[in-house]
């Protein structure tokens, strides 16, 4: 069997993994990047909109402080503050950094990186390029990657000396040496052969789990590899009952159902609007946003050229709310045509800026819709687009539970708190990317020669070849459509007990049919097979979903009981931590308190706004704190 | 509102294939790459496809479609009569790997040869300053997903494997202009591109250009010029730095 020896292992090649890659790298650690996809490809491609960072260069009003408490805010106070913290400091420094590496963000007059809105943050503040910054920056980590493995042919004579790419290579197990992490183990799509890495530390960035739902803005790797491997690892995951259904998705035609439709087109303008014309979401400000947001369309209107004086419009909201709204517009009765609601921005700017700013979304209307946006609406509905939960690190090292086992990127839980801000998570990946580099780095000084040996990997092998050598048995593609259903229907964007129960017995079931799945033909490039084997962790990370949906009895953020519609000060403090046994089995969730929150932080705040999210002890904490400062 | 549609499909590994016919149902609005879904969920489970977003932003699906090199994911249904026999094969300048996925190492190879960003060493992060109007040459060329048509396209590789060796083709070609054409680039790339990459070899038919899902203008924008400065360079290297410096 092909073997490797690394000293670091990043599993994804996102932003988030070529980060920590870049990273590790540059401590010196000899590095592989390993990734379903082929180099350039990963999801992190799709982004749109932008990545947030306090740089006010376009309101210099701007600055870190404002940008947690925007997070904070965004995410319902459930976030790791601490993240949150680390997040806004550092992503200004993250976005440069790129710029030196060669990225071409769009510009200000003064030829600084130029800044749009988004929803729920306070100023101006995605740095961009177009609609299509995701590529920009994967294409710039992934030409860093290669300037250093240039570097290294200079002194070396070998581009892989240092840091070496395994593209389509598919993880199905890290393995151990006791409780520590020892490598993994793996798959080449291209040959069916396998691999494995032995190494004392693993990053994992694999992105999310959209996969596990019918509507949804996610590509085909997003099956959840990464929470599955770290439960499977013996590591937790938190707040999985959070998923954030994204406002705008295409809802026609059929096949395109879901392919988002990025905020941005609101940012720059663009209304919402149910059959009778009215722009529904003035009728949908929360109270706790109450003073924040407009209430008439003239100032929501006069906010895009003056937002000193003016306060933006509800389109503008954090997206879990405007998430509800479409659905609430939809079922009584007043969505369009095909089931969502209209998003307008024709009537807003003149054709050419609206192709100049948004080219992507003009040019997927054209194609895939045969709408053109610069002259009539658009039609969307909310789809599943991000997940909040993840594994559970150290802040400050990306650390999980488990030693030697990091995680960064949509993989990664707390962050972003019950519900992401647009724009946050492309500066999260690069701040955590770097840090979980750097974290694995330092761990892997730590050790000094000692080096965990490699285990596991005859049971990780049979299990990876099971569904080639089954005869007769179920069809993965079948299991998979049931599961995306079921999870679409019952553990959606509004979930009521009853039916969340369900899901789990369906769950349950289609755990066993899928460890009975039959992969005909051989191994060579056979999505069949790896769609059997994605099926374990799609699976497992729905199970997490599920548990953790049916405990929390509150609503929040990415997380909607019909049961239990209000927000709680009491489950604020809890969060909900799953683990697993090593075969999948016995997933457990269980209630952990959340950390007060550091006292200059928290006194960043007003105390009325504090009101509206804490408990009384915690506002007597808060009052203590605030003395103590002044 | 859905038909029985009539595919080809290349199948086969290891230099051996052949065409096989399928009948399947085709649904309103979707996609070629659609239809290639249902063929795995339903005949062929194991018919190898690369695909990614699904949304025309990653360029993982390049496939020939009846002869024409397209993203599987942006190619509609509709624009094919429901009688017609639709034929989907692997880019044909790469080699097969299996079915419609071929291997494209080349590019990532080429990729690499090419020097990287190289700005001046005394401005730091956070000093970058540039105007929109000079970072647009080179955005336009940073819009490219890599879906590799270009290359696949290009008559110099496509019928002449041996020119592999020392052409980088449109898609690296153009890097090389995006970089030349980046306002803080103080990298030299004129000779290289010439002598290294083989820019002489584009005699511009503009069949990368045609077939870019982006539109970018790969002959017009990027090598036309790229051929110019080189020429240019070799009567009048003062101008060249003329022009690096104004452009700042
Ligand atoms: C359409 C769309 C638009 C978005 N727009 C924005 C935006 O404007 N701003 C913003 O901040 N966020 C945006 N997001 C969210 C953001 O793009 C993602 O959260 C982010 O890119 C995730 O990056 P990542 O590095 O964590 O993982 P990814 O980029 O998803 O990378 C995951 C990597 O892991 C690899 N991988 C997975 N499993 C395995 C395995 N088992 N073995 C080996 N490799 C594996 C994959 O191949 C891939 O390389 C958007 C998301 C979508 C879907």
């Amino acid at each position: 069997m092909e073997r490797h020896e690394y000293d670091v292992v990043v599993i994804g090649a996102g932003g988030a993994g070529l980060r920590a890659a870049i990273e590790a790298r540059q401590q010196g650690k000899r590095t592989a990047i390993v990734c379903k996809s082929l180099f350039g490809k990963a999801h992190t491609v799709m982004a749109e909109g932008g990545a947030a960072a306090a740089m006010g260069n376009v309101n210099s009003d701007d600055n870190w402080m404002v940008h947690f408490r925007d997070t904070m805010r965004g995410g319902k106070f459930l976030n790791n503050w601490r993240m949150a913290e680390l997040h806004a400091k550092e992503a200004p420094d993250r976005v440069w950094e790129l710029e030196a590496w060669g990225a071409l963000f769009d510009r200000t007059k003064d030829g600084k990186i130029s800044q749009r809105n988004f929803g729920g943050h306070e100023y101006p503040r995605l740095a961009h390029v177009g609609d299509r910054t995701g590529l920009e920056m994967i294409r710039t980590l992934q030409q860093r990657v290669v300037a250093l493995q240039q570097e290294d042919f200079e002194v070396h004579g070998d581009y892989e000396a240092y840091i070496k790419v395994f593209a389509e290579c598919t993880v199905t197990r890290l393995l151990k040496d006791g409780d520590a992490i020892s490598g993994a183990f793996a798959y080449w799509r291209e040959t069916g052969k396998f691999i494995v890495f032995d190494a004392p530390a693993v990053v994992l960035a694999t992105g999310g789990i959209g996969k596990s739902f019918v509507v949804t803005s996610n590509s085909w790797e997003y099956t959840g590899d990464g929470h599955a491997l770290a439960l499977l690892a013996g590591a937790q995951l938190i707040n999985m009952e959070f998923i954030q259904f994204h406002p705008t998705g295409m809802v026609w035609p059929p096949s395109v159902r879901g392919i988002l439709v990025t905020e941005s087109v609101r940012g720059d303008g663009g209304v919402l609007r149910n059959s009778e014309g009215r722009r529904f979401m003035f009728d949908y400000i929360p109270d706790v946003f109450k003073d924040k947001y407009a209430t008439s369309e003239e100032e929501g209107d006069r906010w895009y050229t003056d937002q000193a004086n003016n306060r933006r419009p509800p389109e503008l909201l954090p997206r879990d709310e405007v998430a509800r709204a479409i659905n609430s517009e939809v079922k009584a009765g007043r969505g369009s045509p095909q089931g969502g609601v209209f998003l307008d921005v024709s009537s807003r700017l003149p054709a050419a800026e609206i192709i100049k700013r948004l080219p992507s979304m003009h040019h997927q209307f054209k194609e895939l819709a045969d709408v053109d946006i610069t002259a009539e609406p658009m039609q969307v509905g909310p789809t599943c687009h991000y997940v909040m939960g993840g594994v559970e690190v150290d802040a400050d090292t990306a650390a999980a539970s488990v030693p030697g086992l990091f995680a960064a990127g949509e993989v990664s839980g707390g962050m972003h708190g019950s519900n992401r801000l647009g724009g946050n998570s492309l500066s999260d990946l690069l701040v955590f990317g770097r840090r979980a580099g750097a974290g694995a780095a330092a761990y892997v000084d730590s050790l000094g020669d000692r080096r965990p040996q490699v285990t596991g990997v005859e049971e990780a092998h049979a299990e990876a070849v099971a569904p080639l050598e089954r005869q007769g048995g179920e069809n993965p593609y079948e299991v998979h459509h049931e599961l995306q259903r079921t999870m679409n229907d019952l553990v959606g964007i509004i979930r009521k007990e009853n039916e969340v129960a369900e899901a789990l017995q369906v769950v349950e079931k289609l755990k066993e049919r899928a460890t009975n799945t039959t992969a005909p033909g051989g191994k060579i490039y056979n999505p069949g097979w790896h769609l059997a084997i994605d099926l374990r962790n799609m699976l497992l990370v729905s199970e997490c979903v599920a548990k953790a949906a049916l405990l929390r009895q509150e609503s929040r953020g990415g997380h909607t009981r019909d049961d239990y519609p209000a927000m709680e000060p009491e489950w604020r403090r809890k969060l909900l931590v799953c683990s697993a046994k090593p075969d999948g089995s016995e997933v457990q969730v269980v209630e952990k308190t959340q950390v007060s929150m550091r006292a200059d932080l928290i006194t960043l705040f007003d105390r009325a706004e504090l009101s509206k999210y804490l408990t009384e002890d915690e506002l007597a904490e808060y009052d203590a704190a605030a003395k103590e400062l002044s | 509102m859905s038909y029985k549609g009539k595919f080809r499909v290349w199948r086969g590994e290891g230099g051996e294939g052949r065409l096989e016919d399928f009948t399947v149902e085709v649904n309103e609005g979707e996609v070629v790459l659609d239809v290639i879904h249902r063929l795995q969920a339903t005949q062929a489970p194991d018919l190898a496809v690369r695909w990614n977003c699904k949304a025309g932003k990653c360029g993982s699906c390049s496939m020939e479609i009846n002869g024409k090199p397209r993203l599987g994911c942006m190619t509609r249904m509709s624009t094919f009569t429901e009688d017609e026999t639709i034929t989907v094969t692997p880019m044909r300048t790469f080699p097969v790997i299996k079915d419609l996925v071929t291997d494209v190492s080349y590019n990532y190879q080429k990729a690499r040869e090419i020097p990287s960003f190289t700005p001046p060493k005394d401005v730091k992060p956070g000093e970058y300053r540039m105007q929109q109007i000079d970072v647009e040459r080179s955005q336009e060329f940073r819009k490219c997903i890599e879906c590799f048509m270009c290359n696949n396209v290009c008559h110099v590789i496509r019928d002449h494997e041996e020119n592999k060796t020392h052409f980088a083709g449109p898609r690296f070609l153009m890097r090389i202009a995006e970089l030349d054409m980046h306002p803080y680039d103080v990298a030299d790339r004129k000779d290289s591109a010439q002598e290294d990459h083989g820019l002489g070899y584009c005699n511009i038919t503009k069949c990368c250009t045609e077939v870019c899902p982006e539109h970018i203008k790969i002959t017009d924008n990027a090598l036309i010029p790229m051929k110019e400065r080189v020429v240019d360079r070799k009567y009048d290297p003062l101008v060249w730095l003329g022009n690096k410096i104004f452009r700042r």
